[in-house]
């Protein structure tokens, strides 16, 4: 309990970190939003009048009359309610709204991806690591090729070989624009069509980094004793593989979640760029590009929620399938 | 780049010395300081070619190709003699650009890595040495600092910077303050199992100043977790640099070989399977980043003592069986001869 308690504490101290942050960034960098709108608008041959500043500021939401504490209070206040504010380039749709049309196809691609990556990885590092000094075991320093590899680059050469020189996958998008979107098999077909290479992608670029980590924990628990004792009472070495050495060997790796899940979510926000995939990472890209900049900070916070839910939901399972954490705190 | 230049020069005048490799029984023990350097091994090997390669290149390259971005009328045209690499859609040398990209890529990346390098040694070391109150509050900063993911965050404050004032030392500064935290724990971690062994202690009791005894007591034996930090630091700023400059948001003066990947990206080299444009830049990153795992798979062994026996271990069986494999064909040979 003590430890749920614990972790539950640091998370809201996290989150509220997280809130925080955002709220400062806009207010700490010398880019005034409303000056570089007004910058852009002259450049267009734009006139700027004092009407135009007020209206531009109004638009943003930018209210810097209050003094910096009631506007904290009032950001604080505003998102309780779930208003992110309207989003300038989707006008007049709600931030929330935006978010929420691409939240799904974000979830979906990095869900299954990191799945399959760490459940690939994981067991191709056990088996690697259980015989270690094999030709098998010789070649896993190449694994961090893969690990060195910029996402968005292998996005390129995937998108390169298997799209463009073999045709096997559509180049770009989320789904065939001329279906309904909607739960009915061709669309569902379609979308799962599209994305299989963002999907290889990140696959890719991140099982390494599992296999490396699992073959490291796992050549170190092979010299510990309780391997050696199931080894001498004569158990067969499937079952001490399965239930002696893996199972103690994948915990770090399940710690290490947290880290593995920041990199792979910022790898997919530039990977959704190259296939134009119509996901979280696109729409931040895309609201950079527009100044949009209510729909940035709101993305930009659900990112970070998303990924300090699911690290709470690892730590909790960790304390669960780790009884010593329990003990400790 | 200065820590893994002296982790790993010695080793490798190790190889070519004559005493490469000293194993066997009898052989005398390493000295101390030795046992802090890396064993030659082909992986190794493999790594500090790629590396120094790599960086004579970058720093070598840009003075012997010419103009990169001097325009001619032969655009896009695959490798030849004239373009090792071909051209861009402008005519552009692809070969005199990647020269001038990979340098200002190991630029950022031996900037963002020192910063961030100093960043987790400030929060872990000292941290971990001074304990109690500073230690929780320190760790925790760098638990959050962890779980609130990077790319993002630096795209945000990327969006906030004007254009112009997006230069190499701003989007440096932002890489290094969004990278410290992991080796900032891992530093911590390590510190905290050094703090209460007795020299520490010793000198601690005898009035030493606490930077005296955290650079000389207590670095030396983080050395090698420091450098593999570091080299982590230098891979991940490489990469996030690259992918900024990708999406468009690098620094607005400096050529990277993710500018170049930007550019090939906006000039459709795709589309247009011109492979000799965005093949290279990528891999120039793929390979300096495997050439520096490959360094730190081998600092690795020196931090984890189980992993260097296993090696020793591995040695010792091999020879075991071709002495057993010499001896049976010896007596089946004497079977033979009778």
């Amino acid at each position: 309990m003590r430890y749920i308690l614990r972790k539950l504490g640091f998370y809201v101290v996290a989150l509220w970190a997280a809130l925080t942050l955002n709220f400062a960034i806009p207010r700490l960098m010398p880019g005034n939003p409303v000056d570089i709108m007004l910058a852009k608008l002259q450049q267009r041959g734009g006139v700027v009048t004092p009407a135009t500043r007020k209206a531009y500021t109004l638009l943003l939401g930018g209210d810097s009359t209050g003094s910096l504490w009631s506007q904290y209070v009032s950001y604080l206040k505003n998102l309780a309610h779930g208003d992110l504010g309207v989003s300038v380039s989707y006008y007049p749709a709600k931030v929330s709204d935006v978010i929420m049309q691409s939240l799904p196809w974000t979830l979906v691609l990095v869900g299954v991806a990191t799945v399959i990556a760490a459940l690939l990885g994981v067991l191709l590092g056990a088996v690697v690591g259980w015989k270690p000094g094999t030709w098998l075991d010789s070649l896993v320093p190449a694994t961090t090729l893969m690990a060195a590899v910029p996402y968005f680059w292998l996005a390129l050469i995937l998108a390169y070989v298997l799209a463009r020189v073999l045709g096997w996958f559509p180049l770009q998008g989320g789904y065939d624009v001329v279906l309904d979107a909607g739960w009915n098999g061709p669309f569902i077909a379609s979308a799962i069509q599209h994305g299989v290479l963002p999907a290889l992608t990140i696959v890719l670029a991140s099982i390494g980094g599992w296999l490396m980590g699992m073959r490291n924990m796992m050549v170190s628990t092979l010299s510990e004793d309780y391997v050696l004792t199931a080894d001498a009472k004569g158990l067969s070495p499937m079952k001490i593989l399965r239930s002696y050495a893996a199972r103690n060997a994948v915990l770090p790796s399940v710690a290490g979640f947290a880290i593995s899940l920041g990199f792979v979510v910022s790898g997919s926000v530039i990977t959704e760029q190259v296939f134009s995939y119509p996901g979280i990472g696109g729409r931040l890209l895309g609201a950079v590009t527009n100044n949009d900049y209510a729909l940035m900070q709101g993305l930009f916070l659900f990112i970070t929620l998303g990924v300090l839910g699911a690290n709470l939901v690892v730590d909790l399972l960790y304390g669960l399938i780790d009884p010593r954490t329990r003990a400790r705190s | 780049m200065t820590n893994v230049t002296a982790q790993t020069q010695p080793a490798a005048a190790e190889l070519t010395g004559p005493a490469a490799e000293p194993d066997g029984p009898g052989t005398r023990a390493r000295p101390g300081w030795r046992s802090l350097l890396p064993t030659m091994t082909p992986w190794l090997a493999i790594g500090l070619g790629l590396v120094i390669v790599i960086t004579l290149f970058g720093i070598l390259g840009p003075l012997l190709v010419g103009d990169p971005q001097r325009i001619r009328d032969q655009g896009l045209t695959g490798p030849s003699a004239q373009f090792w690499l071909g051209t861009t859609q402008t005519g552009q040398d692809v070969f005199a650009q990647l020269a001038f990209a990979t340098r200002g890529s190991l630029e950022i990346g031996a900037i963002v890595g020192v910063i961030a390098t100093a960043l987790s040694g400030f929060f872990g070391i000292y941290g971990a040495y001074r304990g109690g109150v500073v230690d929780e509050a320190f760790s925790l900063f760098s638990n959050v600092a962890l779980v609130i993911p990077g790319l993002p965050l630096i795209i945000v404050i990327s969006g906030f910077v004007p254009r112009e004032s997006r230069g190499l030392w701003t989007i440096a500064l932002v890489l290094a303050v969004t990278s410290w935290a992991a080796s900032a724990r891992v530093l911590r971690a390590q510190t905290l199992s050094v703090r209460h062994r007795d020299y520490v202690a010793a000198s601690r009791a005898s009035g030493e100043k606490p930077w005296r005894v955290i650079v000389v007591e207590i670095l030396p034996n983080l050395l090698p977790v420091i450098a593999s930090q570091f080299v982590f630091a230098v891979i991940a700023a490489i990469l996030g640099e690259a992918g900024l400059a990708f999406i468009g948001l690098g620094a607005s003066n400096s050529s990277t070989l993710g500018t170049m990947l930007f550019y090939a990206q906006n000039g459709f080299a795709l589309s247009l399977g011109a492979w000799w444009w965005f093949v290279p830049p990528g891999l120039m990153i793929a390979l300096f980043g495997m050439g520096l795992s490959l360094i730190n798979f081998s600092i690795d062994e020196i931090i984890n003592p189980k992993l260097k026996n296993l090696r020793r271990h591995r040695r010792l069986a091999k020879r075991a069986a071709r002495l057993e494999r010499e001896l049976t064909r010896r007596g089946a040979a004497q079977e033979a001869d009778r």
